[in-house]
């Protein structure tokens, strides 16, 4: 179908303007990743200032073992839970005659909006059964699938199933056909998801704290919340980095395999397979993720608001507290997915060890504990940044470095999909390189920039660590007005404010499934 | 934001008019150095801003910050959060912290504060007006409310009608299987480095292994308090306030547990100070030192007895809430010397395994 040598036919001369020393692509990739990586630096920086005898006794207890190993175990059976979970929750929304396919996107992209303290707290309040290790699985699952499902989503949505109809009209049954041919089409945006989860996984600590399982992060915490001492965080943290390099180092093994892909700028869409008798286990299915990942924490919220008796109609500022959650939402969102473009676009155009390690590197952040991230920005604004320092653009600045590697997701797999050389066609054409991007590229990806930018919304709209360091002084969002009254135990009166962030996230899921994830008819009647 | 508004303007220009008058500015010692309360107040502060940083109850505090607003016109921008991560970003932000005032929970984050050289000396007056063991030995920071570890208990249970009269007994087989603890609490590593003082550091580790063999381990105070309540376990060791607070959400008919206090002079009848302190980097070193005056002033001190904290207030004079049990039954404040930054306990919870 495709071929992975781009520009082929393009003289040397044209491809060295269009990509070369000229094209400002590179560099401005290159302060992307620097700047989304500079938590790292942080990290290095704290953790030289730990003495050798520090050092020695931290990294000498054998405690350590045993929490590596429950990280492990966890990111791989959540990883694995994930994949499967996403990976079916698009192809039934996106490649099969499912009714109500587009509620069932939104249903299922909503998990994204809800705190992760209500995500740990309504389980475990529910049922105090639901702890350790397995607790973690089922409550860690139910709340990350979504980013391997939106992604995966956009991948599907805008390829056009040509290539299943021919596997099907070449005799291969409906799993074959999956199996062969929708998996590896999706296997960019699969990959891409998974890792995210999987680097997750290493540095969380809110929701596992509250299942009671210990991972190697729980570690890192003590040495924040009860030694106040970075220097042991951070010594600890770098043996999360080398964690995260591992398996940004699996992801790019497993990438090589083929990247057969196809765009579907044909306009033309095939039918969506048809369920038949797996219809109704597809709903059951499809209904039991919702009830888990969305049913249970919104019940809890009900329950808080019921028998709560601090529960009250929040006062007037909770109005304010959602227009500020909004705007720093869609800003982060913004940024980010700006910002990924460049990276993903030059790691896609130049295809070098070089270009494709600095796209992985600024995944690397991504398995840092959230307090690191903020106190990494912390340290860094107030030395270089000062007049920013506790202002609205170092917020957003934090959220972009906690989410970035969501949007790149998104976007790298979205341009996966683009044929090689449509650009270089473009441009031998005479079209400038800009209008090119705007005009060709861009457009190929929409649906990505779409996914991409959801996600980082929603994620940023329930953050807490962070945005309790970097907010402006007085500035309150949703989730840090929910902090301050489940922190005094006022649960019902904290309930409105989660069950608003919830509700916020709907419109632009709506938004988002319509106009980007939709904007590729999906004809369900027989051609 | 709403503080800055009419109330502060009217109060802004008299204090200015004031100032005229008076024709002094503001000094850069100590507000009021014969320790009374600001009320009235320094009038030549008026119209200055102060940051503080808080990791106290967010309700409370915001009563308190708007009423020392409204005596004092000095305005007050508050930064709620978690009193470790806001002390890990003050150590981060060194000497150009934006914080004037850092308002802690427990005595190690301020100690932590202190040792790195980031404080600035509490006003004399100030330190006066509470007990001198309830601030620091050094004057870095001044004590402000104080609250208990006690031990709840799930109503009905043996526990409850059997309640440890020491912290020790738990560490006994009998508890087995019984025992919430929830040793990640920054309230939790104070009974710890208390016992490390009494029985020595072999006694406390064993202590603590016991308490591993017995307890189900929490993240936070509360969790453990839910937990009791629900009887999933049949008693655990939490500070007083949280018992209080939960019980105003599920009130009286969904409260199914009770609090004991440990016997006076037992190394579990702590008693525990929430202080505050002022930056050495603060350029409003005397609207600080008001606040803190404020703090340790009698209207403040009502403020907190009769708030939604639960805690006791530590000014003599000021009685905490009737339905609160006297302070002076439950035990003595430990001298904040004994307390120091909590690296001794945590180190021994870490090898106990009871931290990781």
């Amino acid at each position: 179908m495709t071929t992975p040598h781009r520009a082929e036919g393009l003289s040397p001369l044209r491809r060295w303007r269009a990509n070369g020393p000229l094209s400002p692509l590179a560099p401005v990739a290159f302060a992307v990743v620097a700047l989304v990586v500079s938590p790292l630096a942080f990290v290095a920086v704290q953790a030289a200032q730990a003495g050798w005898d520090q050092a020695q006794r931290l990294l000498g207890r054998p405690v350590l073992a045993t929490l590596i190993t429950n990280t492990v175990t966890l990111a791989a059976a959540v990883t694995f839970a994930t994949a499967v979970i996403g990976f079916g929750a698009a192809y039934l929304t996106e490649r099969t005659d499912l009714p109500g396919r587009r509620w069932w996107t939104v249903l299922l992209a909503l998990p994204l909006a809800v705190p992760e303290f209500v995500r740990g707290y309504s389980w475990v309040s529910l049922w105090p059964s639901v702890h350790g290790y397995w607790g973690a699985v089922l409550v860690m699952t139910c709340s990350l699938y979504p980013l391997v499902m939106l992604p995966v989503a956009a991948t599907l949505r805008r390829t056009d199933g040509a290539a299943e109809e021919v596997s099907r009209s070449l005799g291969r049954g409906p799993w074959a056909t999956l199996w062969r041919v929708t998996v590896p089409l999706a296997r960019p945006a699969l990959a891409g998801g998974a890792l995210l989860v999987s680097l997750y996984l290493l540095g969380e600590y809110g929701a596992f704290a509250m299942l009671r399982y210990t991972t190697f992060a729980t570690a890192i915490f003590t040495e924040y919340k009860l030694g106040f001492d970075a220097a042991s965080a951070s010594l600890l943290t770098s043996v999360l980095v080398a964690l995260a390099l591992l398996l940004v180092g699996l992801d790019a093994w497993a990438g090589r395999r083929g990247r057969t892909t196809r765009a579907g700028s044909t306009g033309r869409s095939a039918a969506p397979a048809a369920l038949g008798r797996w219809r109704l286990p597809s709903l059951a299915a499809l209904a039991a993720v919702v009830a888990l990942s969305l049913g249970v924490p919104l019940y809890a919220l009900g329950y808080w608001l019921v028998k709560g008796d601090s529960t009250s109609l929040p006062p007037a500022s909770v109005w304010s507290s959602a227009l500020t959650t909004l705007g720093y939402a869609v800003s982060a969102a913004l940024v980010s997915t700006a910002a990924a473009v460049p990276v993903a676009l030059y790691g896609w155009r130049r295809g070098t060890w070089l270009a494709r390690s600095a796209e992985r590197a600024a995944y690397l952040t991504r398995a840092l504990p959230g307090i690191a991230v903020a106190l990494s920005v912390v340290y860094f604004a107030i030395r270089y940044a000062q007049p920013l320092y506790q202002q609205p653009p170092m917020l957003v600045a934090g959220y972009v470095i906690l989410f970035f590697p969501l949007a790149l997701t998104a976007v790298r797999a979205a341009l996966a999909q683009v044929p090689p050389g449509v650009e270089e066609v473009a441009r031998s054409l005479g079209t400038r390189p800009l209008a090119v991007l705007a005009r060709v590229t861009l457009p190929l990806v929409l649906p990505g920039l779409g996914a991409a930018a959801a996600m980082v919304a929603l994620t940023a709209s329930t953050e807490l660590t962070a945005t309790l360091l970097l907010r402006p002084t007085g500035t309150q969002t949703l989730a840090t007005q929910f902090w301050v009254y489940t922190s005094g135990l006022a649960y019902g009166a904290a309930a409105p404010y989660a069950a608003l962030m919830v509700l916020m996230s709907v419109p632009p899921v709506l938004l988002l499934t319509r106009r980007a994830l939709g904007s590729h008819p999906t004809p369900e009647t027989p051609r | 934001m709403p503080r800055l508004g009419r109330p502060f303007l009217a109060l802004s220009t008299t204090a200015v008019s004031l100032l005229a008058l008076a024709g002094c500015g503001s000094s850069g010692g100590d507000a009021s150095a014969d320790g009374t309360p600001a009320a009235g107040g320094p009038s030549s502060l008026a119209g200055q801003s102060i940051t503080v940083y808080s990791g106290q109850h967010e309700q409370t505090v915001k009563a308190l910050t708007a009423d020392f607003e409204k005596r004092t016109g000095i305005s007050v921008k508050l930064r709620s959060g978690d009193e470790a991560e806001l002390a890990n970003q003050i150590l981060q932000e060194g000497s150009a912290s934006p914080a004037d005032v850092f308002y802690a929970e427990n005595p190690p984050a301020l100690t932590v504060l202190e040792e790195k050289n980031l404080l600035a000396p509490v006003a004399p007056g100030t330190l006066k007006s509470v007990p001198a063991t309830d601030s620091s030995p050094q004057g870095g920071w001044v004590g402000v409310s104080a609250r208990t570890a006690a031990f709840v208990t799930h109503l009905g249970t043996a526990a409850d009608s059997a309640p440890p009269a020491s912290v020790r007994d738990l560490a006994t087989p009998a508890w087995k299987g019984r025992l919430g603890i929830a040793p990640a609490e920054t309230d939790f590593a104070p009974i710890v480095t208390r016992m490390i003082k009494t029985d020595g550091t072999d006694g406390a580790k064993k202590w603590l292994q016991g308490l591993k063999a017995n307890a189900k381990v929490y993240n936070s105070n509360e969790d453990l308090s839910v937990a009791v309540n629900s009887g999933e376990v049949q008693g655990g060791v939490v500070d007083h306030y949280y018992w209080y607070r939960l019980r105003d959400e599920k009130t009286a008919a969904g409260t199914h547990s009770k609090l004991h206090y440990f016997t006076k002079g037992d190394p579990g009848a702590l008693v525990d100070i929430s202080g505050a302190g002022i930056l050495k980097s603060s350029k409003h070193q005397a609207a600080a030192q008001a606040f803190l005056a404020y703090l340790d002033g009698k209207d403040a001190q009502q403020l907190i007895a009769g708030s939604q904290s639960y805690e006791y207030p530590l000014l003599s004079g000021v009685p905490g809430k009737a339905e609160l049990t006297p302070l002076d039954t439950i035990g003595t404040v430990v001298p904040v010397a004994d307390l120091g930054d909590g690296k001794a306990s945590l180190q021994l919870l870490q090898d106990t395994g009871l931290l990781q």
